[in-house]
């Protein structure tokens, strides 16, 4: 009888709801994919779930106004200023920021974090090798003057290139005493720095478990000010059901990758809002140039008349996406919100007939086996087949439907493309230069990708990259998307919306354009 | 052993993914790229890249996961304990249910304590454990709220104690932390439960099954007539004599649980050792998937190991 009472007991004891414990008032629960998250060493993360991450524990050299990114603004730089020779930059630091260790963040800082990002030689590192740094001549052209941050590029660029790219992870600033107090066989502290932060952020990195979570650990004496919680809990949930379930028993704060059914299913209870903001991720299918029909101007022309954009934006994705036909998102300097493109059959088979295709052709289409991938693919499917396009449809695995398209063995790719850095070189770049068509390339940018070269836009691109007035720079890149629009094998769909849905009781999240400005500070209960 | 590694790393040089790209990431430059192809060691034949990874594993060194960037020694020693911890505790499950279920419906045969095992069993076998994972949660965890919901513990209870043994129940009981224990058993019951369930299914089927056919037995018969209870007849003389199959059939179930329940462990967002090798799986991490297939191997020999002990302790005839 005491046998059967104790299993009892034990039995109300894990299964009773009212012994759940719910998240304390202090701590913030996020539920999110972040299984991209490679490293989280500011010299190497380039994905997007770890600049979130940095973003909340690094602060940034500059900054920039996502609503007016014309203007850029002081981080830890306070004044900078570029000399007559057009390569010489200074920026004087701050003398009030401190790291979380307490040391004050100094050029020589700001120096080393970015010496080290060439000096490592990982994947952010050819961001900066385009003003011609080199692991040999790096320590020389960016170095500390007393408090003042010089760079010296070999090349002569628009300020503005490197002024946004000065905005974004790349340019965390990273305490080289903590770093260096861990180095391990002269890596600069890079093993240390992939499961440890140092920097000068409001919070710190508490924990990181690939495939489970990372902490982060408000730091109540942060040079700007602490944040209005003391922890935050980013759980690795990437199935958006699982996200919701949480959310609505109270065991996450925020679910932030809900898809449309999620969303309208989490929109019918009125505890729950959401915050929005347009991110930098765009969504687009690109036409193999190695394809005999995907070559013809009229084929290149017709497809993006047989695209239903606003039918798929609001029936399928359900507000996750805006309709948006140029390569520079909202957001970025010189962004076009020109669409020249609507779902128009009888123009597409006209075109076709032009290109001696009067009874269409068929074609294939790699696309990541997942939603919405699917569904948009199925979606063209219908609409290609209204002018006599027969889309036979390969669903894939997303590393291998990636790796046949950078091998450029499709025909036809659907994906998505985000900015490297808040500035329209960035994607003016990948959409469209490619000097070098082999496959020794050392450049395989989307247009090297689909084997499509166009000299005259390639030398507009260079052009707009030294523009070193920033309106004629704007107007520079809203010309060549337009003109990009006209003839690239590139039909470029939607623009990401990020949305994270919340109690009404919680608030404060600021979601960027991008995940390198998207901050946890202001996040607190009521 | 051999084998199974080298199964297993053909399977993965076929698979028609970039390996570097899980490292590097869609963005690399082509030099960024080859030199981390190079450090992979995927620039040198497929048979030199396997005779170099069997000489490392015959010093016990097994990589460095491509994903996690720690040692897969590392990684294993931390989702390995967890599938433990749940393993174990459905297998308790199945084991205190099940074995008392079998004699009784052995005891009982073609009447309704009989039949009623039998339907509970057909839908243990039939049913797939993701579905009755995801059905259990909704009700237990989203309708009725009695159950906790995905994960190991409360996220805000992690690493609040040290990791002595990698086991939450016993980290926390050691600490004195009463909340980690609650929370780390609550968070245990349902997928325990879950799975548990699975080898109840078994069990109890074996076990009846076993426990039928000594029933029939002479020596049954002969305690019977010596007049012996029924309760005595059963629990100690019938069951002790299927002690030594009951065992393999125990063992099994546990072995199959601690290889690792990938989709238990997926439906309930458990880090284990499934879950790890399945997540390396699909990023192509191969380290990480050589280390899990060689614990999982290791694990299938101790447990071999271990019953071939247990036969010795209960018939004194194979000692």
């Amino acid at each position: 009888m005491r046998a059967r009472r104790c299993l009892l007991a034990l039995f109300a004891f894990v299964l009773a709801p009212a012994a759940r414990a719910g998240i304390p008032h202090d701590t913030v629960v996020m539920a999110k994919e972040i299984d991209d998250i490679v490293s989280l060493d500011p010299a190497e993360a380039y994905e997007f779930s770890d600049e979130e991450a940095i973003a909340n524990c690094y602060d940034h050299l500059l900054d920039y106004d996502p609503a007016h990114p014309e203007t850029i603004r002081s981080a830890l730089a306070s004044r900078w200023s570029v000399d007559p020779d057009g390569r010489t930059y200074r920026f004087v630091l701050r003398a009030d920021a401190r790291f979380a260790s307490g040391r004050p963040v100094t050029a020589d800082d700001a120096a080393f974090s970015l010496q080290r990002i060439v000096l490592l030689d990982l994947t952010p590192a050819f961001v900066l090798r385009q003003f011609g740094f080199s692991r040999d001549n790096v320590g020389e052209l960016i170095r500390a003057e007393a408090n003042t941050l010089v760079i010296e590029t070999t090349v002569k660029v628009a300020p503005s290139l490197l002024y946004y790219i000065l905005t974004s992870s790349i340019a965390s600033v990273v305490d080289k005493t903590a770093a260096l107090a861990h180095q391990e066989n002269g890596d600069l502290g890079h093993h240390w720095l992939q499961f440890h932060s140092a920097g000068s952020g409001p919070y710190r990195l508490a924990v990181w478990r690939p495939g489970e979570r990372y902490v982060l650990d408000a730091l109540p004496d942060a040079w700007s000010g602490a944040a209005r919680n003391r922890q935050v809990i980013v759980l690795d949930i990437p199935e958006p059901a699982t996200q919701r379930l949480l959310l609505e028993r109270g065991d996450a704060d925020y679910a932030r990758d809900l898809d449309k059914d999620q969303l309208a299913a989490v929109a019918r209870d009125k505890d729950f809002v959401f915050d929005r903001a347009l991110q930098s991720m765009q969504t687009y299918f690109a036409l193999n140039q190695k394809n005999p029909y995907l070559r013809r101007p009229q084929v290149i022309e017709a497809l993006k008349f047989l695209v239903d954009y606003d039918g798929i934006a609001k029936g399928l994705l359900g507000g996750t996406r805006v309709v948006h036909q140029s390569f520079v998102p909202d957001g970025i300097l010189g962004a076009d919100d020109d669409r020249p493109f609507a779902f128009d059959p009888a123009r597409a088979k006209a075109l076709l007939a032009a290109a001696g295709l009067a009874d269409g052709f068929g074609v294939t289409l790699d696309v990541t086996a997942a939603s919405p991938w699917l569904e948009i693919a199925e979606a063209l499917q219908a609409s290609f087949a209204a002018a006599g396009v027969r889309l036979t449809l390969l669903p894939g695995d997303e590393k291998a439907t990636l790796t046949k398209y950078r091998a450029r063995r499709h025909d036809i790719y659907l994906g998505e493309w985000g900015s490297d850095y808040p500035d329209p070189h960035s994607n003016a770049q990948a959409f469209i230069t490619d000097d070098d068509m082999s496959d020794k390339a050392a450049l395989k940018t989307l247009a090297w990708r689909n084997s499509w070269s166009d000299p005259a836009l390639a030398v507009r691109v260079e052009e707009a990259e030294r523009e070193s007035d920033i309106a004629r720079r704007a107007a520079l890149y809203r010309a060549l998307e337009r003109d990009h629009q006209k003839i690239a094998p590139f039909v470029l769909m939607f623009q990401d919306v990020a949305i994270a849905a919340h109690r009404k009781s919680v608030h404060g999240l600021f979601i960027g354009p991008g995940p390198d400005h998207t901050l946890y500070r202001a996040i607190e209960k009521e | 052993m051999f084998g199974l590694l080298l199964v297993t790393f053909l399977i993965a040089r076929v698979v028609p993914v970039d390996p570097v790209l899980a490292v590097v990431g869609d963005r690399a430059s082509s030099e960024t790229y080859a030199r981390v192809r190079a450090e992979m060691g995927l620039d040198r034949p497929v048979a030199v890249q396997f005779g170099r990874y069997v000489g490392m594993l015959a010093t016990g060194d097994l990589g460095q996961s491509a994903l996690t960037r720690e040692p897969v020694t590392s990684d294993i020693a931390r989702f390995f304990p967890a599938t433990l911890e749940l393993a174990t505790a459905a297998t308790l499950i199945g084991l205190v249910l099940g074995v008392p279920a079998g004699v009784i419906a052995a005891a009982r045969h073609n009447r309704w304590p009989d039949h009623a095992l039998r339907v509970v069993s057909l839908f243990g076998y039939s049913v797939p454990v993701f579905w009755l994972g995801l059905m259990a949660l909704l009700l237990f965890y989203a309708d009725l709220g009695w159950a906790a919901g995905p994960g190991r513990i409360d996220p805000w209870l992690d690493d609040v104690v040290p990791a002595r043994t990698g086991l939450l129940l016993i980290d926390g009981a050691l600490a004195g932390n009463g909340a980690v224990v609650a929370s780390a058993l609550r968070h245990l019951a349902l997928p325990a439960l879950v799975l548990g369930y699975y080898s109840l299914a078994y069990i109890s089927r074996m076990t009846r099954s076993l426990v039928l056919e000594q029933l029939g037995q002479e020596y049954i018969a002969v305690a019977r007539a010596k007049g012996l209870s029924e309760t005595s007849v059963l629990w100690r003389h019938a069951l002790a004599n299927v002690l030594v199959p009951l065992a393999t059939v125990v063992t099994i179930a546990y072995a199959q649980l601690l290889e690792g329940s990938v989709l238990t462990e997926t439906v309930f967002a458990w880090p284990g050792l499934g879950r790890y090798i399945t997540g390396s799986l699909l990023s192509l991490d191969m380290n990480a998937v050589m280390g899990g297939t060689v614990v999982v191997g290791l694990v299938f020999i101790a447990l071999n190991l271990l019953v071939e002990g247990i036969y010795r302790r209960l018939d004194p005839r194979t000692r």
